[in-house]
C-alpha cells in the first residue's frame, strides 16, 4: 500500500519531517505524553511534533537520571543532551508522571530549546472543579504561546486546527475498526506506523493521506484471518517487531489501550462548542493513563468493554520497565480480567529492548492456550 | 558533662515520645471500638480538618518506616511480588498493601479505614497507592489534587486547591454525618501552626556547633509533627525536646562525641541501616546535623496565615519541598548547606521515590559548583533492604569522608 509510504518516511526520518515542516513556517514542539494539547500548539502556528527515544545508548543522560528512570524517558534526555533534538523549538511538558515531572524540570534548567512550557494538568479528571482548572490550565498554555509568537490565538484559528486533529481521530479510528473487523486487511506494524508517522509528520497532510488510506482499506476485501484476537494495554510501544512476532506468533491486534495507539487519538473535540472548553472536555474524557484519576475502576471497566467489543480472545499487558503507574494498575487489572475469564498475560520491557526471542517464546505459548 | 566524652548521651525525650506514639497506635488501633473514625492519610496530606473532626489519622508512610525500621520490609515487599506488584514500585507502597492482606509488619496492620485522604503533592505513587486500598477495603477516598509548582504558585492553582479543600470537608460531613465546628478547626489549625514553628526550632537547634542531636534523631522525632500534627501533645512535646536541646548546648553534649564534620542528608532515611549508618559517620566523627526529609514538615510556614488557615493551607500545602521544581530544591539545599554549616553533602538515590531521587543529579552538580562541597551518592531503597550493597556504600563512604578530611587540612 503506497499510502503508507509517507507515514515510514517521517517515522524513520523524524529529523528530515522536522526541516522540511520548518521551511513552511512552522515551529516545532517537542512533546512527550499523549495529554499535549496538539490543537492548542497547532493553532499557535507551531508543528507539535511526539519525541520518542532513538533507543541509543544512555551515555550523558547517566549524569542526570539514575538507572531505574524508564528507558523512553532517559532515553530522549540522550537525544537531547547528544544534540539528536536540536531542531526543536521548544518543548511542552503536560504533567503525568513522577519521572516526566522531574524530566520537565531538568529540560527546563538545561534550557537548550527557545520555548518551554509546562502544562500542568490536573491528575483528577472526574471533579467539576478539576474540569474548571483543566480549562483554566489550557488558557494559561494558549497565553504563553501568544506571548511566545506575539499573536493572538483567535477561536478560528483554533477551531480550524480542531477540524484538522478531529479528522486525524476520526481516520484513524475508522482504520482500527476495519483492522478490527478484518485482522489482515493492514498489517499491525503498517497500523502503528500509521498513528506514529500522524504524530511526527505534518497534520494536515497527515490527516489528508488518513483519508486516502481510509479509501484504499474501504474497496479491501481481505480473507478471514484465523488468529487469535488480542488486546494491548499498557503504556508506550515503541517496538514494532512486538507487532510482528504477535502475527508470527499467531495472533492478530483487534485493539488496545496504549498512549501510542488509542489513547492518543480517543475522543472527537465537539466543533460546535467554544474551541478552547471543548478542548478542555476532551482532554478530560478521553480514556485515561493510568497516571491520572477518572475512577476506581474506570480502566478495569473500559479494558473489559474493550474485549467483548472487539470479540477478542486475550489481553496482553505490555509495560515499560519502572513504568510506575501501569505498574500500579496490573494486579487488579489482572484479577479483574481473571474474575471476568479473559485470559491476558503481561510483559515488561525496556524502550531498548534488543532480543525478543523471549517475547516471542512467550506470546506463542499465551496463543496456544487461548 | 564534658563534650570530649566517648560516649554518646542519650536524648532523654526519646523514651516520651515512644510512649506517646505507642499510645496512639493504641488509640488508632481500638478506634472501632471506641466508635471513633480512621482515615488513613498521606504524609504530606492536611490532617487538620481530620483533628478538628474527631476523626483518627493514620499514616501508611509512617507505618512503613516503622517495618523499614523494624527490617520487615523484605518479607512484606516480597509478599507484594508475588501479588504482582513490581519490585520497582515503592516499597511503603508495597509493604503497606501487602500487610494489608497479611496483618503483618511490627503492629500486626494498621486499622482498617473509614475512609482514605490522598494528596499528591508528594509523589503521584500515592495515587496509584490509595486506588489499591480503596478497591482493598472498599472504603470512600478523597483526592486533593495539588499540581505542581515547577516554577511558581500560579492563581488557577490557587483557586483548584482551594476549592478542593472545601470538598474535602463536604467530603468529611458526608463520611461522618457530622458538621465541621469551624472554632475547633481554628483552634487545631493555630496548633498545627505551633508544632510546625516548634519543629523547626528543634532543626534549628543543630546549626549549634557541635549538634546536641542528629538527622537520625530528626528522623525519629519526626513522627510527631507528621502524625499529631494540630494537637496540643505534638506542641507540648517539642516544647520539652527544645528545651532539651538548649540545655544540652549549654552543657556541651553533643550527638556524637567528637563532631569535626558536618554533614547534609537529603531524601528518606535508609530505615533499615540507621544504625549502621549512624555509627559509620560517627567513626569518621562526621555528625549528620540536617537533612531535607524532615525539614518539609515546617517548610511551607510562610504561606500561612494562622488567622486564615482553611485558606492558606491550600498553598502551604501545594508548595511543599517535593512539589517544587529540582532548581528551587538546589536553592533549599543551598540554604541549609548555610545554615548549618554542612561540609559534605550525602544523598540518598532512593529507587523507591522517583520525585525525590530524579533531579538529584542535578542538585549535586549545584550544590558542587555553588557551595563547593563534597557531595557522596549512595544507592539503596528506604524500605526494601534488598537494594543496599553495605560494603560498596562502605567504601563509598570511607573514600567521600577522606575527601572531606583532605579537604580541610588544605584549608
Amino acid at each position: 500500500m503506497k499510502q503508507i509510504e509517507p507515514f515510514y518516511e517521517a517515522v524513520n526520518h523524524i529529523q528530515d519531517t522536522a526541516l522540511k515542516i520548518q521551511k513552511t513556517g512552522r515551529k516545532i514542539m517537542g512533546y512527550l505524553c499523549s495529554y499535549a494539547p496538539e490543537e492548542i500548539i497547532h493553532a499557535a502556528g507551531f508543528h507539535p511534533m511526539r519525541l520518542f527515544s532513538s533507543k541509543s545508548e544512555i551515555i550523558l543522560a547517566e549524569s542526570h537520571l539514575q538507572s531505574y528512570c524508564c528507558s523512553l524517558v532517559r532515553g530522549i534526555l540522550e537525544d537531547s543532551l547528544a544534540g539528536r533534538l536540536d531542531f526543536l523549538d521548544g518543548t511542552v511538558f503536560p504533567h503525568t508522571c513522577d519521572s516526566m515531572q522531574r524530566l520537565s524540570d531538568i529540560f527546563r534548567m538545561n534550557g537548550k530549546y527557545p520555548f518551554f512550557a509546562d502544562v500542568v494538568l490536573p491528575v483528577k479528571l472526574n471533579t467539576k472543579s478539576a474540569r474548571t482548572y483543566m480549562a483554566d490550565v489550557l488558557t494559561c498554555f494558549k497565553n504563553d504561546l501568544e506571548t511566545a509568537t506575539g499573536h493572538e490565538i483567535t477561536d478560528m484559528d483554533l477551531k480550524s486546527s480542531i477540524l484538522i486533529f478531529n479528522q486525524i481521530r476520526k481516520n484513524l479510528s475508522l482504520i482500527y475498526d476495519f483492522h478490527t473487523k478484518t485482522p489482515g486487511i493492514i498489517t499491525s506494524r503498517d497500523l502503528y506506523a500509521l498513528v506514529k508517522g500522524s504524530m511526527i509528520m505534518d497534520r494536515k497532510k497527515a490527516a489528508e493521506l488518513l483519508s486516502c488510506v481510509v479509501s484504499h482499506l474501504e474497496r479491501l476485501n481481505p480473507p478471514a484471518n484465523k488468529g487469535k484476537r488480542l488486546i494491548l494495554s499498557g503504556s508506550v510501544c515503541d517496538t514494532p517487531d512486538i507487532f510482528d512476532a504477535i502475527e508470527t506468533a499467531g495472533g492478530v491486534i483487534v485493539g488496545d489501550d496504549l498512549c501510542t495507539g488509542f489513547r492518543w487519538f480517543d475522543g472527537l473535540i465537539p466543533e460546535h462548542r467554544p474551541p478552547l472548553s471543548a478542548i478542555a472536555a476532551r482532554y478530560m474524557d478521553r480514556i485515561a493513563c493510568p497516571a491520572k484519576h477518572s475512577g476506581l475502576l474506570t480502566r478495569a471497566d473500559h479494558l473489559v468493554s474493550l474485549f467483548q467489543k472487539n470479540k477478542a480472545d486475550g489481553v496482553v499487558f505490555l509495560f515499560l520497565k519502572f513504568c510506575d503507574p501501569h505498574a500500579f494498575d496490573y494486579p487488579y487489572l489482572k484479577e479483574f480480567l481473571d474474575k471476568q475469564g479473559i485470559k491476558s498475560t503481561v510483559f515488561e520491557m525496556d524502550d531498548r529492548q534488543q532480543s525478543l526471542g523471549q517475547f516471542l517464546t512467550r506470546i506463542e505459548t499465551f496463543i496456544h492456550m487461548i | 558533662m564534658s563534650e570530649k566524652s566517648n560516649e554518646t548521651i542519650k536524648i532523654k525525650a526519646a523514651k516520651k515520645m515512644r510512649d506517646l506514639m505507642t499510645t496512639y497506635y493504641l488509640e488508632a488501633l481500638s478506634a472501632a471500638q471506641n466508635n471513633k473514625q480512621v482515615a488513613w492519610i498521606t504524609s504530606g496530606g492536611p490532617v487538620e480538618p481530620l483533628v478538628a473532626m474527631d476523626i483518627i489519622p493514620v499514616y501508611p508512610e509512617n507505618h512503613g518506616a516503622m517495618i523499614g525500621s523494624a527490617k520487615m520490609g523484605e518479607d512484606l515487599c516480597a509478599k507484594a511480588e508475588d501479588m504482582g506488584y513490581s519490585s520497582d514500585l515503592c516499597s511503603y507502597a508495597r509493604a503497606d498493601i501487602a500487610c494489608s492482606v497479611v496483618k503483618g509488619g511490627p503492629i500486626g496492620g494498621l486499622p482498617k479505614p473509614d475512609m482514605l485522604i490522598c494528596c499528591n503533592n508528594i509523589c503521584g505513587t500515592v495515587l496509584k497507592w490509595y486506588e489499591v486500598q480503596a478497591r482493598f477495603y472498599n472504603v470512600p477516598l478523597f483526592i486533593l489534587d495539588t499540581p505542581i509548582c515547577h516554577t511558581g504558585y500560579s492563581p488557577e492553582i490557587a483557586r483548584y486547591v482551594r476549592t478542593q479543600i472545601d470538598e474535602y470537608i463536604a467530603f468529611l460531613e458526608t463520611v461522618t454525618q457530622r458538621k465541621l465546628d469551624h472554632d475547633r478547626m481554628n483552634e487545631v489549625g493555630k496548633l498545627s501552626l505551633e508544632g510546625q514553628r516548634l519543629w523547626q526550632k528543634v532543626l534549628n537547634t543543630t546549626a549549634h556547633k557541635p549538634s546536641p542531636m542528629s538527622a537520625f534523631d530528626a528522623f525519629f522525632f519526626l513522627a510527631l509533627i507528621v502524625t499529631l500534627r494540630g494537637t496540643r501533645i505534638a506542641v507540648d512535646f517539642y516544647k520539652e525536646l527544645i528545651e532539651e536541646m538548649e540545655q544540652r548546648i549549654k552543657d556541651g553534649i553533643s550527638s556524637i562525641p567528637s563532631e569535626k564534620y558536618r554533614l547534609l542528608w537529603d531524601n528518606l532515611p535508609i530505615w533499615h541501616r540507621l544504625k549502621w549508618l549512624s555509627k559509620k559517620f560517627s567513626d569518621h566523627h562526621a555528625c549528620l546535623v540536617a537533612d531535607t526529609y524532615t525539614s518539609a514538615w515546617c517548610g511551607t510556614i510562610k504561606y500561612i496565615d494562622e488567622n486564615n488557615f482553611l485558606d492558606s493551607m491550600a498553598e502551604a500545602y501545594t508548595r511543599i519541598y517535593l512539589n517544587i521544581g529540582v532548581d528551587q530544591m538546589a536553592d533549599g539545599v543551598l540554604d541549609m548547606i548555610r545554615f548549618y554549616g554542612a561540609d559534605g553533602f550525602v544523598m540518598h538515590s532512593n529507587r523507591s521515590c522517583k520525585p525525590y531521587s530524579f533531579g538529584q543529579m542535578d542538585i549535586m552538580k549545584i550544590v558542587r559548583e555553588k557551595a563547593g562541597i563534597p557531595v557522596l551518592m549512595i544507592e539503596a531503597d528506604m524500605t526494601d533492604p534488598r537494594s543496599f550493597s553495605q560494603s560498596q556504600v562502605e567504601t563509598r563512604i570511607d573514600a567521600f569522608m577522606e575527601i572531606i578530611k583532605q579537604k580541610e587540612k588544605r584549608i
